[in-house]
C-alpha cells in the first residue's frame, strides 16, 4: 500500500540530487570548484557547516514529522484533551547543552580561518636586494571599472587582472569614489573596497586561467555602486611564473606603433580625442582617469563584460551610456569637437585599440 | 458610541478613524495601511523578478532596477511588516493582560498617523522625480554621491515614521509594565504578549541610532555637513554601523513578534498549554539581548581586521542555541497534543521546517571566513528572505487568520485560507530555495542583470517562476477578505473553540471598553482554566461593575504628522533654492508645534460610561450571543 507515495518520494529525492549536482555552476566562477586556497579553505567550511547543520534538520524534521502525523486530531479524537505538560529540565539542557557542542566545532576552525586568512606579515617581506619577495597588487575601484597597479613593476592595466599561479599575492584595495567590493569566486572571499581606507588580503591562484574554457576567471563588484554596478565585472588571468615574468617585462617596454594606415589613423584621432583619460602605456606612473588600455588587444571582454569584437567596441565608443549605464566615459561629441565619431573614425580607432597587445 | 457603528454613514466612519484613540481601531488603521504597502513592495518584488527571469533582460533600466530594489527592501521592512505587527500588537496584546486600552491612547494614534504620513512621503518619491536607490541599507558613499531627492525620501521619509515606531514601542513598554490585570504577573503574560515586551525593549534601544545615523545623512545631503564625506575627513564606515547597530535588532523587533504569534497558535491549536514556557520567555530575553551584540556580522567584509571579525561571529554562532531552544519546545508542545490543522495552524507548521532552513544558513553566515564568499552574494537574498518570509511573512499571514476574528467578527474562509498557503508556501520555497545556489556559483546579489554566459539562467528562471506563484496566493488572500467582508457571519467570543488567552474571553470584536470588568487572572492561559472548571462566563472579575473612564478620541495626532509631512517637503526643497521651500518649512513646524501646544494647553478629561449604559450594553451583547448561536448552531467546530 504503501509502494506508490514511496517511489513519488525517492524520484523526487532523485531529482533534487540531480539539480544539486547540476548546480555547481561555471568553474571560472563558481565558489563551489575552489581554484586556490583561500577559496579551497571556505569552501572545506562550507562542507563542514552544512554537514553540522544537516544533523541539525534531520533531528529536527523527526520530531517534527512524527509530531504532525502522531497527534492529529483525526488520530487522536475530537474531544480529547491533552496532558498540559509544563515542561522538562532534562530535555531544556539537552537542546541547549548539544546546541553549544555542534557551535564549538565549527567555532574553532572559524577563528582559526579568519585570523588565517587575513594574515599579511610577508606582504612587505624583502630579500637581500631589497627586492620585495611577494607581489603586491594595487587595486583601485572606480565607477564602472577596475585599475590594477603592479607597484614594484611599475607597470599598471585595468579590467584583466594578471597574477602568477602557485604563491600568495597580495592586494591592496581602495576605492576612488563610491565603495566597491571586490570579488573572484572561484579563487576566494570578497573583501571591500572602502573609499576611506586600503584593505589589504592576499588569494593564491592554482590553475593556469588557459585551462578554462572561457581562458579567464571571472571577477565581480560585490557591493552595490550605482546603476552599473551589475556590469562593474573584470577578468582574472593566472600564469605560471616564467609567463608571468614575461608579460611583466613586455608590459614595461614601450608600446610599437602600429604600422598599417588605418590603425596609424586611428592613434592620431586616439591622441586628439582620447588621451587625456586613457594611457597606452602600461609603464606609466599616473593613475587614470579612465582605464589604461595598454593591453587592449589581449582582452576578452569590452568595458569588463561584452564580446571582445571591434563591432562591439565601436558601438560602445559610440554611445557608452547605452551599454554601461551612468559610467563616466564621454560621448563622442564631447570629445570630438561637437561632432559624433563618423564610420571610417571608429573603424581606425578600433583597428588602433585591438593592435594595443603584449601578448603574443 | 462605537456600538452603533453599523449605523454610521461612511464619511461619518472615515472621521471617526481619522480621530480615534482607541487600540483596536488603530489596529485595524495599522493592518490596512500595512497590508497596502505590502501589496506595493510585493508589486515591486515582481518586478525585480520579472527583470532577473532571463539573462539580459530589458524590462527595467539599471538606474529604475535600483530604485526598485530600494524600495522593496524599505517598504517590505519599515512600512509592511512592522505596522502589521504592530496591527496584531494593538489588536491582541491589551486584551491578552486585561486592559482597556494602551496606557497613551493618544500616543497611540500619533504613532499610527507619523508612521503612515512618512510611508506616504517615502512612497511619493516614485511620482516626485525618483525613489531612492542606495539599498534598503542605504550605505553612504553611494548616498551621498546619489543624485535628485531619492535619497532624501528615505531619510526624511524614514524620519518621520521612525518617530512613530518609537512612540508605539514605548507606549507599549508603558501598557505591559502598568496594566496589566490582576494576577497577571510577568511569568502569566501570553507568549505574544513577551514578543511584543521584548520587541518593544529592541524598538526603544534601536531606533535612536538609525536616528542619528539618518540625522547626519540629512545633515550632509541638505546642510552641507561632512560627516560621511571622505574628501573632507567623514567616514563611511561610521553609516554602517549605524545602520547595523539598529538593523540587527531589527531583524528580531520582527522576527519576535511572529514568534509570539506561532507560540500562541501551536498551543491553541494543539489544545496544549506551552511546552517549557519559563524557557521560551528566557530565550526571548536572550535573543533580544543577544540581538545588540552582533551587528558587526553584517560587516565581516568590510576590513575591520581578524580580531573584530572573530568576536562578532562567535557572538553570533551563540544566538542559534536560544533560537533552537524555541523550536525544541515549540515542537514538544505539538508533540503529545490534539492537532488541528486550521490555516493558522497549518502557516504554524509550516514555519518551523522554514525557518530552521533560514537559522542554518544564518549560522554558516556567523562563519566569517565562509561569509565572506557567500556576503553580498544571492546566498545571502536566501538567507533573509527565509528568515523574514518564513518567519516573519507566514507569521502575518497566520496572524490574520487568526485574529481576523477577533478585530473584525468575522471568520476568514479556511478553504480560501488553504489555497492562499499552498500557493504561497510553494512559491516561497522555489523562489527563494534555488537562489543559495546562485549564490554559491558566484551571483552578486542586487544586480540588474546578468549575462548569459555564467551558468545561472536556469536558477533565475526557477526562483521567478516561483514569485508568480507567491502573487497568486496572496491575490486568493485579497479575494478571501473581500469575500469574508461582503457575507459578515458575525462570530462568537471563542471562534476556534480552542482559545486559552483572556482575548478569546470577551466577544469579536470586543466592546469599546474591552472588559466591562476588569478580569482577575489565575494563573497561565487564564482563559482556558476558567474553561477547564467549567466557568460558564469565561472569566472571574477583579472588581465589581462600575464606571469606566475612557479616553476623548482627537484629531490632534493627525495634524502633528500631516505638519510634520509638509515640513519635510520645505526642508528638501529647500537645498535646490525654491523661495517657497522655507516657509513650507516653518509652516509645517508651525503646525506640528502649535497642535502640540493645543495638547498641552486643552485640558481633555475623557469621559465616563455609567453602569447603566454598561448594563445595557451587555444586555445586548447577549442578546446577539444568543441570536448567534440559535442561528447557525455547530457551524465552526
Amino acid at each position: 500500500m504503501m509502494k506508490g507515495p514511496k517511489k513519488w518520494r525517492l524520484f523526487a529525492l532523485m531529482t533534487a540530487l540531480l539539480v544539486f549536482l547540476s548546480g555547481c555552476g561555471r568553474e571560472e566562477i563558481s565558489t563551489l570548484i575552489p581554484a586556490g586556497k583561500v577559496a579551497q579553505d571556505q569552501f572545506n567550511l562550507l562542507i563542514l557547516s552544512s554537514i553540522v547543520m544537516l544533523f541539525v534538520i534531520v533531528v529536527v524534521t523527526i520530531i517534527y514529522v512524527l509530531a504532525i502525523v502522531k497527534f492529529r486530531r483525526s488520530k487522536v479524537g475530537e474531544d480529547m484533551i491533552p496532558e498540559q505538560v509544563e515542561g522538562s529540565a532534562r530535555l531544556e539542557f539537552i537542546w541547549t547543552a548539544i546546541p553549544i557542542v555542534l557551535l564549538l566545532i565549527l567555532a574553532v576552525p572559524t577563528v582559526y580561518s579568519t585570523f588565517d586568512l587575513a594574515d599579511v606579515t610577508a606582504m612587505d617581506a624583502q630579500d637581500e636586494d631589497g627586492a620585495a619577495e611577494n607581489l603586491t597588487v594595487n587595486v583601485t575601484g572606480k565607477l564602472y571599472w577596475w585599475e590594477f597597479e603592479y607597484p614594484e613593476q611599475e607597470i599598471r592595466t585595468a579590467q584583466e587582472l594578471v597574477v602568477p599561479t602557485g604563491e600568495r599575492v597580495y592586494f591592496n584595495l581602495i576605492a576612488a569614489d563610491v565603495k566597491h567590493s571586490f570579488w573572484i569566486p572561484s579563487v576566494g572571499g570578497k573583501l571591500d573596497v572602502n573609499p576611506e581606507n586600503v584593505n589589504t588580503f592576499y588569494l593564491e591562484f592554482d590553475k593556469e586561467s588557459s585551462e578554462l574554457e572561457e581562458g579567464v576567471y571571472f571577477g565581480k563588484c560585490a557591493e552595490l555602486c550605482g546603476p552599473s554596478h551589475a556590469l562593474m565585472d573584470f577578468k582574472v588571468k593566472t600564469l605560471n611564473r616564467e609567463d608571468f615574468d614575461a608579460w611583466v617585462a613586455a608590459m614595461q617596454e614601450e608600446q610599437a606603433a602600429p604600422t598599417e594606415t588605418v590603425a596609424q589613423e586611428g592613434q592620431q584621432i586616439f591622441e586628439q580625442s582620447c588621451i587625456a583619460c586613457h594611457a597606452t602605456n602600461a609603464a606609466g606612473a599616473a593613475t587614470g582617469v579612465g582605464p589604461n588600455l595598454a593591453t587592449f588587444g589581449d582582452r576578452t571582454t569590452i568595458a569588463g563584460f561584452m564580446e571582445h569584437d571591434e563591432e562591439t567596441l565601436k558601438n560602445w565608443i559610440a554611445d557608452p551610456q547605452q551599454y554601461k549605464p551612468g559610467n563616466l566615459m564621454p560621448n563622442p561629441e564631447e570629445i570630438n569637437n561637437g561632432e559624433p565619431f563618423s564610420d571610417q573614425e571608429l573603424d581606425a580607432l578600433a583597428a588602433y585599440l585591438m593592435g594595443l597587445k603584449v601578448e603574443e | 458610541m462605537s456600538s452603533n457603528s453599523q449605523k454610521k454613514g461612511f464619511g461619518a466612519t472615515i472621521w471617526d478613524y481619522m480621530t480615534t484613540v482607541d487600540h483596536k481601531k488603530i489596529a485595524i488603521l495599522y493592518l490596512i495601511s500595512g497590508g497596502f504597502f505590502f501589496l506595493v513592495g510585493g508589486v515591486e518584488a515582481m518586478m525585480i523578478r520579472i527583470q532577473l527571469m532571463k539573462a539580459g533582460n530589458d524590462f527595467l533600466s539599471a538606474g529604475t532596477y535600483n530604485e526598485v530594489l530600494t524600495m522593496h527592501g524599505t517598504t517590505m521592512i519599515f512600512l509592511a511588516a512592522m505596522p502589521i505587527l504592530l496591527a496584531f500588537m494593538n489588536a491582541v496584546s491589551p486584551l491578552q493582560i486585561g486592559a482597556r486600552d494602551v496606557a497613551f491612547p493618544f500616543l497611540n494614534s500619533l504613532g499610527f498617523w507619523l508612521f503612515f504620513f512618512g510611508g506616504v512621503f517615502l512612497n511619493l518619491s516614485w511620482f516626485l522625480g525618483g525613489a531612492p536607490d542606495a539599498g534598503w541599507t542605504n550605505y553612504a558613499s553611494l548616498a551621498l554621491a546619489s543624485e535628485g531627492h531619492g535619497i532624501d525620501f528615505y531619510s526624511l521619509g524614514l524620519t518621520i515614521s521612525g518617530f512613530g515606531t518609537l512612540i508605539a514601542g514605548i507606549n507599549f513598554l508603558v501598557t505591559i509594565i502598568n496594566m496589566r490585570a490582576p494576577g497577571m504577573t510577568y511569568m502569566r503574560m501570553p507568549l505574544f504578549t513577551w514578543t511584543t515586551f521584548v520587541a518593544s525593549a529592541l524598538i526603544l534601544l534601536a531606533f535612536p541610532p538609525l536616528t542619528v545615523g539618518i540625522f547626519f545623512m540629512v545633515f550632509d545631503r541638505l546642510f552641507g555637513a561632512n560627516f560621511f564625506d571622505v574628501t573632507m575627513g567623514g567616514n563611511t564606515i561610521i553609516w554602517e554601523h549605524f545602520f547595523w547597530i539598529f538593523g540587527h535588532p531589527e531583524v528580531y523587533i520582527l522576527i519576535l513578534p511572529a514568534f509570539g504569534i506561532f507560540s500562541e497558535i501551536f498551543a491553541i491549536f494543539s489544545r496544549k498549554r506551552l511546552f517549557g514556557y519559563t524557557a521560551l520567555v528566557f530565550a526571548t530575553i536572550l535573543i533580544g539581548f543577544y540581538g545588540f551584540m552582533v551587528w558587526a556580522h553584517h560587516m565581516f567584509t568590510v576590513g575591520l581586521g581578524p580580531t573584530a571579525n572573530a568576536v562578532f561571529a562567535l557572538a553570533t554562532m551563540i544566538i542559534a542555541v536560544p533560537t533552537g531552544i524555541k523550536i525544541f519546545n515549540w515542537l514538544l508542545t505539538i508533540w503529545g497534543g490534539n492537532i488541528s490543522f486550521t490555516v493558522p495552524m497549518i502557516y504554524a507548521v509550516a514555519f518551523i521546517p522554514s525557518f530552521v532552513a533560514g537559522g542554518v544558513t544564518g549560522v554558516m553566515q556567523a562563519i566569517a571566513p565562509l561569509d565572506y564568499q557567500l556576503h553580498d552574494s544571492y546566498f545571502i537574498v536566501a538567507h533573509f528572505h527565509y528568515v523574514i518570509v518564513g518567519g516573519v511573512v507566514l507569521a502575518i499571514l497566520a496572524g490574520t487568520h487568526l485574529y481576523w476574528p477577533k478585530m473584525f467578527g468575522t471568520m476568514l474562509s479556511e478553504k480560501l485560507g488553504k489555497w492562499t498557503f499552498w500557493f504561497f508556501f510553494i512559491g516561497f520555497h522555489l523562489t527563494f530555495f534555488i537562489q543559495h545556489f546562485l549564490g554559491l556559483m558566484g551571483m552578486p546579489r542586487r544586480v540588474y542583470t546578468f549575462g548569459a554566459d555564467q551558468g545561472w539562467d536556469l536558477f533565475n528562471a526557477i526562483s521567478s517562476a516561483g514569485a508568480l506563484l507567491m502573487a497568486i496566493g496572496v491575490i486568493i488572500l485579497l479575494v478571501n477578505v473581500v469575500m469574508t467582508v461582503v457575507k459578515g457571519e458575525r462570530v462568537g467570543n471563542d471562534p476556534w473553540g480552542d482559545g486559552r488567552t483572556l482575548e478569546w474571553a470577551i466577544p469579536s470584536p470586543p466592546p469599546f471598553y474591552n472588559f466591562a470588568q476588569t478580569p482577575l487572572v489565575r494563573g497561565l492561559d487564564p482563559y482556558w482554566i476558567e474553561k477547564m472548571e467549567g466557568n460558564k462566563e469565561g472569566m472571574v472579575y477583579a472588581e465589581p461593575l462600575g464606571d469606566i473612564h475612557m479616553p476623548n478620541g482627537s484629531f490632534i495626532p493627525f495634524v502633528i504628522s500631516l505638519g510634520m509631512f509638509i515640513a519635510a517637503f520645505g526642508a528638501m526643497y529647500h537645498m535646490d533654492g525654491h523661495v517657497w521651500a522655507l516657509p513650507v518649512l516653518i509652516g509645517g513646524l508651525a503646525i506640528t508645534f502649535g497642535s502640540m501646544l493645543v495638547r498641552s494647553l486643552k485640558d481633555d478629561l475623557g469621559f465616563h460610561i455609567s453602569k447603566e449604559e454598561l448594563i445595557a450594553d451587555n444586555e445586548r451583547i447577549q442578546r446577539e450571543a444568543r441570536a448567534l448561536e440559535g442561528g447557525k448552531k455547530g457551524g465552526l467546530k
